[in-house]
């Protein structure tokens, strides 16, 4: 059965190599076995002013397994969030990103803790990858105490220092300066580490983005710019934004290359193969070919600008988990039933960690003026109405 | 410049500035009165008074000069021991910084020209060769980005010190000091610090022309989060920039682009300002002067005019910008009871107007007149130097605004 697995509807079905145990079909549990296994990816890297890296990926059941787990998470994380969001629970911005989460798990897999991420808005499935527990995202989500920032950041402010996770910003690309600082301090105290700037298509078109490449470049910084592209800058079309579409040639000197952003052990090569670059050359584009089911953001319908035909195409087609899915079930690692019972759990870690969320207290009220400033000296703060809430700087 | 000054009525003033209070600037030559005495009065550059209906405007080149050069005799702050060395201001900045590069291998400078040019104002000179191009950094021109890596490389621990060539083209940073710098603390819950110091000359210069005259502060000035803090003297600037570097906040240090040549002995050893107090210039009775930077000098040589005339000036130097020391303030106009607020700052929306704001919610009670405040024109700096000297305050305008508020 695992033989005939080899070609699937999906035009773009991966090339598996045939398992060593094939002889007779032996129901296996859910391997967590660590025996490597090759796979090749979708479709093979572009790469400019570099050599790309090869199309063969290694990798282990036990990591397809935390692949799919993860990634169903992130898929169930972001659909709650929808519909808290249409329930009035969270408010403001809520930018979701269903559809992507196979950039996120694939660059967790290629680097480590210490290596930091930066990013836009678009961070809950950041921030969870990087160790971020469904709890404090929801928590932060609805404004509450156990939030990641105890509720005083929100939707675009999740940040997680010890695992090197600096958020979370809300202007569209301010937060690739920040990246380009987080690499100088790394080369700085000679880590040995990179960081990984996130941004989007939207934003590749930023000067800021140009000026912090080129100081990064010249410094010879471990930064590596990742570009999330998903082909809308909000509701405006890539080809309507861009001269060049080629987000990963826009470094002119600075070597760039493309990644089918759908694939995750693609991002995973790419990843680890552009660390391994910055460490010893500078600075790297990936620019990551994905796509974002939801709109924009929760006040987008997302349809306006494109057509459902072109979402549910690319759902069908290029559906991050469902290569997981197929990938194992080829391989033979896990039956369907095993998949739809891990996704049976996951979505009630999401109920549970939403109802823990749900009673989570809000914020007191002095909350409002601590970590203004890191130490006070009881300067009196109030606010409009002066009377209401006085108190002393902490 | 002799400036003709009319006596007790009120008149309005020349230029359009929305002023509410027409009283503090006048700078009329021929105006009518309505009501009360018309008699002139002329305040020569000197200090010596005539009257007169003269009205002849003299040039004033030497005020300037003056009010810049005359240090021995206005502070009494410096409590050096009188084996001090003495250094100009920019070499205090940068004994400063040296020392604390010494002390901290996390302290780095970045900025344009920086390094091997050794700063446009000669701050950072030879610390490139001392400590390398690792830890004195040449940015390309692009403040934006090169003040958001500044924050980034401060997010994870380093100290680094970003320098404006001019506080004007931090204008172009305005996003990264704003949501970046004096907001991470706080929507990250905490975790992150920003340990930066930004620093830069800002103020009106010579003949610099408007969009190199700035002054930066007013429009930091409601940025939650961070600290600023401006220095007038080669003493306070080497402390308040060693306390800035140790600081955990994100500190805006303001200097002034005409005060980097002054010459003061300080000590040998080791000292820090604190960067929220204000520092007692001149202790006095009659009224309250609070200054900050440059026109410090001219509130100094206004004194000097008005202890002649018999008055009794307390001159304060309110150093700290953001938060005010109010304690100092409160204490000094529990004192005095007359506040006159001498800055170079606009006057819509500047340090001065926050100031009286502060003031009047906590001091009003002990308040025997209005609070003057004497700020710069609402103008762009013109680039002739008679009109640039009178978009920023005189010392002549100081002493009779002092005459009124005393009456």
């Amino acid at each position: 059965m695992a033989l005939s697995k080899l070609s699937s509807p999906s035009s773009l079905s991966t090339n598996i190599l045939k398992p060593l145990t094939n002889s007779f079909l032996l129901h296996r549990p859910i391997s967590t076995d660590t025996t490597p296994l090759t796979i090749e990816t979708s479709v093979p890297f572009t790469s400019h002013q570099c050599e790309a890296p090869s199309r063969s990926v290694e990798t282990t059941p036990k990591e397809l397994l935390s692949f799919f787990r993860q990634m169903a998470t992130m898929r169930r994380m972001e659909i709650a969030a929808d519909s808290l969001y249409k329930a009035k629970l969270v408010r403001g911005f809520c930018h979701l990103y269903d559809g992507q989460e196979a950039v996120a798990i694939g660059m967790e897999a290629g680097i480590t803790k210490k290596d930091s991420i930066i990013t836009a808005y678009r961070d809950h499935c950041t921030f969870l990858g990087r160790g971020g527990t469904l709890l404090e995202v929801f928590s932060e989500l609805m404004g509450r105490k156990d939030g990641c920032s105890h509720g005083k950041g929100g939707s675009m402010h999740f940040y997680k220092k010890d695992s090197g996770f600096y958020g979370g910003h809300g202007i569209v690309g301010a937060q690739i300066p920040l990246g380009c600082g987080l690499a100088f301090a790394q080369k700085y105290s000679k880590d040995e580490t990179v960081t990984f700037a996130l941004y989007g298509d939207g934003a590749a078109n930023q000067g800021q983005l140009f000026e912090a490449l080129n100081i990064a470049a010249l410094w010879d910084l471990p930064a590596i710019l990742v570009c999330e592209n998903n082909h809308y800058g909000m509701g405006t079309a890539e080809w309507r934004a861009a001269k060049s579409p080629s987000y990963y040639k826009r470094g002119d000197y600075v070597p760039g290359l493309k990644v089918d952003g759908m694939d995750a052990l693609a991002v995973k090569q790419a990843c680890k193969f552009a660390k391994e670059h910055a460490l010893k050359n500078g600075p790297m584009i990936l620019e990551m070919d994905t796509y974002r089911y939801h709109g924009h953001s929760m006040s987008d319908p997302g349809s306006t600008y494109r057509t459902r035909d072109e979402i549910s195409g690319v759902r069908q087609e290029r559906d991050p988990i469902e290569r997981i899915r197929k990938l194992i079930l080829a391989h033979d690692l896990a039956t369907e039933k095993e998949l739809k019972d891990i996704e049976k759990e996951v979505r009630k870690e999401v109920d549970d960690a939403i109802a823990k969320a749900k009673e989570s207290p809000m914020p007191e009220p002095s909350e409002l003026f601590t970590n203004v400033y890191v130490k006070g000296y009881g300067v009196e703060v109030f606010g409009a109405d002066r009377k209401e809430v006085r108190s002393a700087l902490p | 410049m002799a400036a003709i000054f009319l006596g007790v009525g009120a008149a309005t003033a020349l230029s359009p500035s929305n002023c509410f209070d027409s009283k503090k600037f006048q700078l009329s030559t021929r105006r009518s009165l309505s009501g009360r005495k018309p008699w002139f009065l002329v305040v020569r550059s000197d200090g010596s008074v005539n009257l007169g209906s003269n009205q002849r405007s003299r040039r004033t080149q030497q005020l300037i000069t003056n009010a810049v050069a005359t240090k021995a005799d206005s502070a009494a702050s410096t409590s050096a021991s009188k084996q001090g060395h003495e250094l100009l201001l920019f070499e205090a900045l940068r004994e400063g910084l040296e020392e604390e590069m010494d002390r901290d291998p996390h302290v780095c400078v970045m900025g344009e020209d920086v390094g091997h040019y050794g700063g446009s104002y000669k701050v950072t000179k030879g610390l490139a060769d001392k400590y390398g191009d690792l830890r004195v950094l040449d940015t390309p021109i692009a403040e934006n980005s090169f003040t958001g890596m500044g924050i980034g490389a401060a997010m994870t621990g380093l100290r680094p010190i970003v320098e404006g060539m001019n506080m004007g083209f931090l204008l172009l940073a305005f996003n990264q000091i704003s949501n970046n710098c004096g907001m991470l603390h706080y929507t990250s819950g905490g975790q992150f610090t920003i340990p930066i110091v930004i620093r830069g000359p800002g103020g009106v210069g010579r003949q610099l022309g408007a969009e190199h005259s700035q002054r930066l502060e007013s429009y930091f000035q409601s940025i939650p989060g961070i600290q600023m803090v401006a220095c007038s003297t080669p003493y306070n600037a080497k402390g308040l920039m060693k306390a800035a570097i140790r600081s955990e906040n994100p500190v805006i240090l303001f200097e002034h682009v005409l005060l980097y040549n002054l010459k003061e002995r300080i000590p040998d050893e080791e000292y820090i300002c604190n960067l929220e107090e204000a520092e007692m210039v001149r202790p006095g009775e009659h009224v309250t002067i609070l200054t900050y930077s440059r026109m410090r000098y001219h509130v100094m040589q206004a004194a000097k005019t008005l202890v002649n005339k018999g008055y009794d000036p307390e001159v304060i130097d309110i150093r700290s910008l953001k938060p005010f020391d109010l304690y100092t303030i409160g204490n000094s106009i529990k004192k005095t009871h007359r506040v006159l607020i001498v800055e170079e700052c606009m006057r819509t929306g500047g340090i001065g107007a926050s100031l009286t704001a502060a003031i009047t919610e906590n001091f009003h009670d002990y308040l025997d007149a209005p609070i003057v405040c004497l700020s710069s024109q609402d103008v762009p700096t013109p680039y002739a130097g008679t009109l640039e000297e009178w978009t920023v305050v005189q010392p002549a305008q100081i002493v009779t605004a002092v005459e009124q508020l005393c009456q």
